[in-house]
């Protein structure tokens, strides 16, 4: 046995680093154990060719929570924007294309459609204030309902009294906005599909719905809540890809003592007297700990880590519930040189591009998940990260990250099959907005859900480590039972995404695990 | 009027049953109440006012009365329950209290339901819990023994619900007493639940049919027989969030106690409203038809009466729409006596229409040579979706603006039961469609494609029974233009709106507007627009007349 | 495969060609979906030969479940409340098992057939809980209900007429062992067990054995007063022996919709059974919890004044106070006393309380109410040394 630690954080994602740095902060003695020879879990870079760096996964930074990058001084530590506010740019097929920034009624949107662009403003007013509502829950324990304790009580009368100050019409109006579907409100709203489209690509980026599907409005809101330097919904590339952001997180982690072990696989979770005891990693070496805190998603926690011998049927039972397949599939270019859109300078292409036409062309790209089909017509968001950021290429040349939906993780024909085919066509769709990007092509990769479940181990290649539900949202998240960070087993915690809040790389999750095993006096 | 598109219909040989007073057009007199709409709910609402002593009138624009809860001979010696076509909801206590039995009501408990297979197969239903653990059996013994945990799970969510059904729903924004009150009675049932039911219940108010379904089942056809109830008149796939609730919807009602099972009104549907008449003239009240309401009057921010369509005004203190929201006040209230917002919001609500009808009379019984003769869940509801993928594909049309090329069908023949409504050996077919929009992408409904798509529904039907289209008799074929035109629902929606959480309790229809009050004074909702929804279940009648009462006995 | 439902409402048992023509009131019981007798001629004869003869009673429609592989005991062990590896194969335990709360699903009896094979037979139908309760483990969970019929042999003379049958060996089965026999070329497991509280085996067999296992126990049993006894009389006999029955005396958890309606084996006086050492076990934790406090409820025993059985009576503390309810109640001709298990709140479960049962009965047409002082007794109410004597005593 290696000598004991006080806590052992299994994974090194940056929920991971987060909590380590706070439950290092807090003087304990962590060791984070991380699979990879890269820290960062999914928010890694990734070198897909000599001098071409990528984002292996998540691509834009909008969510890190500033509490986090202030009490962990992770500027200090390196984290630097490359990009602080980067415009969405929703490219239209005319060369028409829609610079959005939050909720200016930019020139594009007034050109498109004026009645919009007197809309937007208020409409975007309105979801923030409602955003603002669930915001404090970002860093918040989710409330348990029955045997409540004094905070979950503080909580539920903090969130009450923001809700009643919202005023008797906006409250009603908020009830009734939760539930509902996007393409209800925004077609309520406004008249541009353009406009639409890109909206409620916000709203279904990183489920498994479309924008029909009830509950989108409360998806769309939790992005709104997300903040960057004060500005809520704001969108930013760190310098040096996400995998910077991440190490700095590392760094701030282990300037607070944390010690981070690379290529270290656990292999269980080991229990004595029904308490969580330490780890044993697949070399054999078992490491004894007081605490254990579990990056990885509940499902793999909990049924391949732990095992299911260590909990009730009946929770084991939701675990196996809960919904968790990935959507998103990822594709990387190496370009000789920056493709031309037709309508968009240099500079803008820089921006974050989307492509979802029109809510009718997204929700019908959603109806083939129903299926086991990837979308015929995908949407994407796509980034050229290296315009802002000359260090992921050489000079003159670019590389290009795109999310691409919907690919689903049940593929009929599994995706080793379809990866070309998949590739191709989310190619010929930017193709459609920047004819002369196929020959610009020089290597390209796809990343698919069955990747990312391979390579950082996420359970059904899901970003999120669950869908984000209305039914799997804050005291669901990601069961009952397991909703406070606490598992059913002593000294057992989950700081993944698969907790409340979830994914995006906020940290939230990660900081308000520390806090509850601060709390409970563990370790 | 657009019966007469019928030939055989007129409003002599529809059914005004007897006992049932029509009145001609009455002089100058003020009523208590005016209720616009003699639809089941707004003949329960007349009925409690007048038995609370108060004179009343009810407008109904269509030479018979019911809405869309009738009985009409639309072809010589066969009765169409031509909208709705079951009953289960019903609340029962407004049966009693109405005592719509003494006025002619039976409700007959059908056994069950059956979905056929693609592969020749079938999966029954039966009213008796063990019979249906067992037919499961038939296709998974797991599934089977999921089905008694289903069965609980579904019947703990109806025992949380169902106190609510006959309540007004509480304003959470509002610091008014009884608000206060009904939150927080709301939160200690809720509370009272336990931790875990909680969470499910939760859980269950959010999630789709099918995620529901799929921590139960494995077996495609089962699924596929239970979530039909979760599509029903609903614009929402089995697998869209929300879609679980739908299924509760329909799991609510009873027949005598028995949760969740379904009846033939003996006479169809026509017979429900018939009692609810012949109860409300009983207390005094009267029925005027041919009385379409054009507009309401107000004056000084108050309802003062209606003004019909030949012009006739009629006065009363108060006035109750029975209509859907939207066409209340959007095509019957001037907008300018409404504030801008409520009209806003009055515009957004949710009502898209999802489903069609077709009628057939039939010259005996078809054969579905995948059911055995002797089954008895042949006399209920007969299906031929075996899959989800199915009906999500039919839902995928609906969206693009199409009648599903593979429709849901929710196929009975009541004359199996009801010797009443067909001549001897001959029967009468209803055929429930999910889904059909109520705009297509390609244009204006037309004759044309209304019969394309009845088509589409009888040629669906006959790879499942050889000699039906033999026997048919004369199609009655209803989109929801049919269902906006002859019953006045807008955008032939069935519930008056959709079921989906922005649209329920509390929100349903407006938020702040849920308690079957309207910003006019003396101007009230008591339609399935308003809570608890859709459904021949006058639960939105009963409440509406008992806030009403509320009002007229000065509590407010 | 079984007909269509429709055909046949109820399935019949095994031995449906031997009760039916025995049963002649015609008195028939539902029983998880089979048609089983209640009584075949009369109740109290039935009874009385369960207390002085010998009896057989068709314990087919149990539920049965094989678990077998190499982490059964595991499984097991994670399933119930007791230890398993405690249980020698040869033996067999009286079991409960809990949901997450630690709220009693259902009890049963666990076979012990070797190593790596259990068998667990109970009253209510649990495969998806046990196959969900598999995940993680190497076993195979089979539902064998319908492959394997049992006949209930109980009463004194019950070790006579197996002697008769020649099944010398079975005098060495102490209560709860079981063994393997051939009785005429028949195989079956034998096992000293049942739901009489009085000396009396268990007899499995494949389904297709049960006719003519039924025929050599009856031919056998004829000189030793043998009768088929329907569920009304087990009913009495199960009483007095003090045995709860799921969703009589409590309600199987899964199927409570109500949570306060749940039970926990504490509550349920069955403390004995869990064993908080053992390690995880599904409830331990919530049970855990719940040793430290007070429990809510307790099921205990009453022994009612006068001779009204307190059927469905509430049972009240002082005049207005409602201290619980009747589950199960009788008057008991063994014992000569009115007995009856009940349900009772705290903190009205122990001690020397002043409790009466409030018990209607109607005489001739007219309802009495009848307020009955009731005190708190042991289970099981009748306990006879032959029940454990071993070997037993021929007669």
């Amino acid at each position: 046995m290696t000598g004991r630690k006080d806590v052992i954080v299994v994974g090194g994602g940056h929920n991971g680093l987060v909590c380590a740095a706070y439950l290092a902060r807090a003087g304990r003695r962590v060791l984070v154990l991380e699979r990879n020879p890269q820290i960062g879990g999914a928010a890694v870079n990734k070198e897909i060719a000599p001098g071409f760096t990528v984002p292996a996964c998540a691509h834009i930074l909008h969510h890190l929570h500033p509490r986090v990058i202030s009490e962990l001084n992770l500027a200090g530590h390196g984290l630097s924007l490359a990009a602080k506010n980067l415009a969405t740019i929703a490219l239209g097929r005319d060369g028409r294309h829609l610079v959005l920034r939050g909720g200016e009624a930019t020139p594009s949107l007034k050109d498109l459609s004026p009645a919009d662009a007197a809309a937007l403003p208020g409409f975007h007013a309105r979801m923030s204030r409602f955003a603002e509502v669930l915001r404090p829950l970002l860093t918040e324990a989710p409330p348990r309902l029955h045997g409540m304790n004094r905070g979950d009580q503080w909580t539920l009368a903090k969130l009450a009294w923001r809700l009643r100050r919202l005023g008797r019409v906006e409250f009603r109006e908020f009830l009734r906005v939760a539930a509902m579907n996007a393409a209800d409100i925004l077609e309520e709203s406004f008249e541009s599909d353009l406009l639409k489209g890109a909206l409620a690509f916000d709203a279904v980026l990183g489920t498994s719905f479309g924008p029909r599907s009830p509950g989108s409005v409360f998806t769309l809101l939790y992005r709104l809540a997300g903040q960057v330097e004060g500005r809520s919904a704001a969108l930013a590339l760190p310098r040096g890809g996400m995998g910077a952001a991440v190490e700095a997180i590392a760094a701030a982690a282990r300037a607070q003592g944390a010690e981070i072990r690379t290529e270290a696989r656990v292999a269980r979770i080991l229990v004595e007297d029904d308490r969580a005891a330490g780890v044993e990693l697949e070399s054999g070496e078992r490491i004894a700990a007081g605490t254990v805190v579990s990056n990885a998603d509940p499902k793999a926690t909990f049924l391949s880590l732990l095992g299911a011998e260590h909990l009730d049927t009946g929770f084991v039972r939701r675990i196996t519930n809960l919904r968790m397949n990935g959507m998103a599939a990822k594709l990387h270019l190496v370009l000789d040189g920056l493709p031309s859109v037709p309508g968009l300078s240099a500079a803008e292409l820089g921006e974050r591009l989307v492509i979802a036409p029109g809510i009718d062309q997204l929700e019908r790209a959603f109806n083939h998940t129903k299926y086991g089909e990837y979308s015929e017509s995908p949407a994407m968001e796509v980034t050229i990260p290296s315009i802002v950021d000359p260090s992921l290429a050489p000079e003159g040349r670019h590389v290009l990250s795109a999310v691409v939906i919907y690919a689903p993780y049940h593929l009929k024909q599994g995706w080793e099959a379809a990866r070309d085919t998949f590739a191709e066509l989310a190619i010929d769709t930017l193709a459609a907005y920047a004819p002369d990007l196929p020959e610009r092509i020089v290597a390209r990769e796809l990343v698919t859900p069955a990747d990312l479940e391979r390579d950082y181990g996420m359970t059904g290649g899901h970003w999120h480590h669950g869908d984000l539900a209305l039914d799997q949202m804050l005291m669901l998240r990601p069961v009952p039972g397991a909703s406070q960070y606490a598992a059913p087993l002593p000294g057992l915690y989950l700081c993944g995404a698969g907790s409340h809040p979830g994914g995006g790389i906020m940290g939230a999750a990660g900081f308000n695990a520390a806090r509850r095993i601060l709390g409970d006096g563990a370790a | 009027m657009a019966m007469v598109r019928e030939p055989n219909s007129n409003s002599r040989n529809a059914r005004v049953p007897r006992g049932v007073r029509v009145k001609g057009r009455g002089g100058v007199k003020t009523y208590d109440i005016i209720v616009i709409g003699a639809g089941h709910n707004g003949l329960t609402a007349a009925a409690y006012l007048a038995r609370a002593g108060l004179d009343v009138v009810v407008l109904e624009r269509n030479p018979y009365i019911g809405g869309a809860t009738v009985s009409r001979e639309l072809h010589p010696g066969f009765t169409y329950s031509n909208c709705s076509y079951v009953s289960s909801l019903m609340r029962p206590e407004i049966m009693r209290e109405l005592e719509l039995s003494k006025y002619g009501l039976q409700i007959i408990p059908y056994e069950g339901g059956v979905t056929m297979t693609r592969d020749g197969g079938y999966l029954a239903s039966y009213n008796d819990h063990d019979m249906n653990r067992r037919e499961i059996a038939r296709h998974s013994a797991r599934d089977a023994e999921a089905y008694d945990r289903f069965a609980i799970e579904t019947a703990r969510q109806c025992r949380f619900i169902k106190p609510y059904l006959m309540q007004t729903p509480p304003d959470p924004a509002s610091f008014k007493w009884r608000d206060l009150k009904g939150m927080m009675d709301l939160g200690r049932a809720f509370y009272d639940l336990g931790e875990e039911a909680m969470y499910d219940t939760l859980r269950f108010w959010t999630m789709s049919c099918t995620d529901f379904l799929d921590q139960y089942f494995e077996t495609e056809v089962v699924k596929a027989h239970k979530a039909g109830s979760s599509i029903i008149g609903t614009a929402l796939g089995p697998s869209s969030p929300g879609s679980a609730y739908v299924l509760l919807h329909h799991y609510m009602g009873e027949v005598d106690g028995n949760i969740g099972a379904w009846g033939f009104a003996r006479g169809g549907m026509g017979a429900i409203s018939s009692a609810l008449a012949q109860a409300f003239q009983a207390a005094g009240g009267e029925i005027r038809t041919d009385a379409g309401v054009a507009q309401v009057m107000v004056k000084g921010g108050k309802a003062v009466g209606v003004a019909l369509e030949d012009g006739t005004e009629v006065r009363g203190r108060r006035v109750v729409s029975n209509m859907d929201v939207k066409r209340t006040f959007l095509k019957t209230v001037d907008p300018k006596d409404l504030p801008e917002d409520f009209l806003r919001q009055v515009r957004n609500f949710k009502i898209r229409g999802s489903s069609g009808k077709l009628n057939i009379a039939l010259d005996g019984l078809p054969d579905f040579p995948s059911i055995p003769k002797d089954c008895p869940a042949r006399q209920g509801d007969l299906h031929i979706t075996d899959s989800i993928e199915t009906m999500e594909r039919a839902y995928d049309d609906w969206k693009d603006g199409m009648w599903s090329r593979e429709p849901y069908l929710d196929m009975m023949i009541p004359t199996q039961l009801d010797p009443t409504m067909a001549p001897p050996g001959k029967h009468y077919m209803s055929v429930f469609v999910q889904y059909v929009p109520p705009k297509l992408a390609d244009g204006p409904w037309t004759p044309e494609k209304r019969d394309a798509f009845g088509q589409t529904v009888i040629d669906a039907i006959a790879e499942y029974s050889p000699n039906f289209k033999d026997l048919i008799l004369h199609v009655e074929v209803r989109t929801p233009k049919e269902l906006e035109d002859e019953v006045g629902l807008t955008e032939g929606n069935i519930f008056q709106g959709e079921l989906t959480l922005d649209q329920l309790m509390f929100n349903r229809p407006i938020p702040g507007y849920a308690q079957y009050r309207s910003p006019i004074r003396g101007l009230y909702m008591c339609g399935s627009s308003c809570h608890p929804g859709g459904g021949v279940m006058g639960a939105p009648g009963a409440n509406a007349a008992r806030e009403i009462l509320l009002d007229v006995g000065g509590w407010r | 495969m079984t007909a269509a439902p429709y055909k046949q409402p109820l399935l019949e048992t095994p031995l449906h060609a031997r009760t039916a023509p025995l049963c002649l009131t015609g008195d028939w019981a539902h029983w998880a979906g089979y048609l089983t007798v209640n009584s075949y001629r009369t109740v109290e004869q039935e009874y009385f030969a369960i207390r002085n003869a010998a009896t057989l009673f068709d314990l087919s429609p149990m539920r049965k479940y094989r678990i077998a592989g190499p982490d059964a005991e595991r499984y097991l062990n994670r399933l119930l409340t007791r230890d398993v590896g405690k249980l020698k194969p040869g033996r067999v335990g009286y079991a409960v098992w809990c949901d997450d709360q630690g709220k009693v699903l259902d009890d049963g009896t666990v076979f012990r057939f070797g190593p790596e094979e259990f068998h667990v037979y109970s009253q209510e139908r649990h495969l998806n809980w046990f196959l969900d309760s598999a995940l993680g483990f190497d076993v195979t969970v089979t539902d064998v209900s319908e492959d394997i019929a049992a006949i209930a042999l109980q009463g004194p003379q019950s070790f006579s007429v197996l002697q008769a049958l020649g099944l010398t060996g079975c005098a060495a089965l102490k209560p709860f062992d079981m063994a393997e026999f051939t009785i005429d070329g028949l195989a079956v497991t034998l096992s000293r067990t049942g739901f009489t509280g009085d000396l009396g085996y268990e007899i499995w067999t494949e389904s297709t054995h049960a006719v003519a296992l039924w025929d050599r126990l009856m031919a056998a049993g004829a000189d030793h007063g043998i009768l088929a006894v329907g569920s009304a009389a087990l009913d009495l006999a199960r009483i007095e022996a003090g045995f709860p029955v799921a969703n009589v005396d409590f309600i199987a958890a899964e199927q409570a919709l109500r949570a306060t309606r749940r039970r926990s084996p504490l509550e349920l006086g069955l403390g004995w059974m869990v064993d908080f050492e053992k390690g995880h076990f599904n409830g331990r934790r919530a049970l855990l919890a719940e040793r430290g406090r007070a429990a809510g409820y307790r099921l205990v025993g009453l022994d009612v004044a006068g001779n009204k059985p307190a059927r469905d009576a509430l049972i009240y503390h002082g005049r207005d106070t409602v201290a619980g309810f009747v589950t199960s109640a009788m008057w008991s001709p063994t014992c000569k006393r009115n007995i009856a298990l009940a349900t009772l709140k705290r903190p009205f479960e122990t001690g020397n309380q002043a409790l009466w049962a409030e018990i209607y009965v109607k005489k001739e047409g007219k309802w009495e109410k009848v307020v009955a002082p009731c005190r708190i007794v042991e289970r099981p109410f009748f306990n006879p040394p032959r029940r454990r004597a071993t070997p037993p005593l021929a007669y």
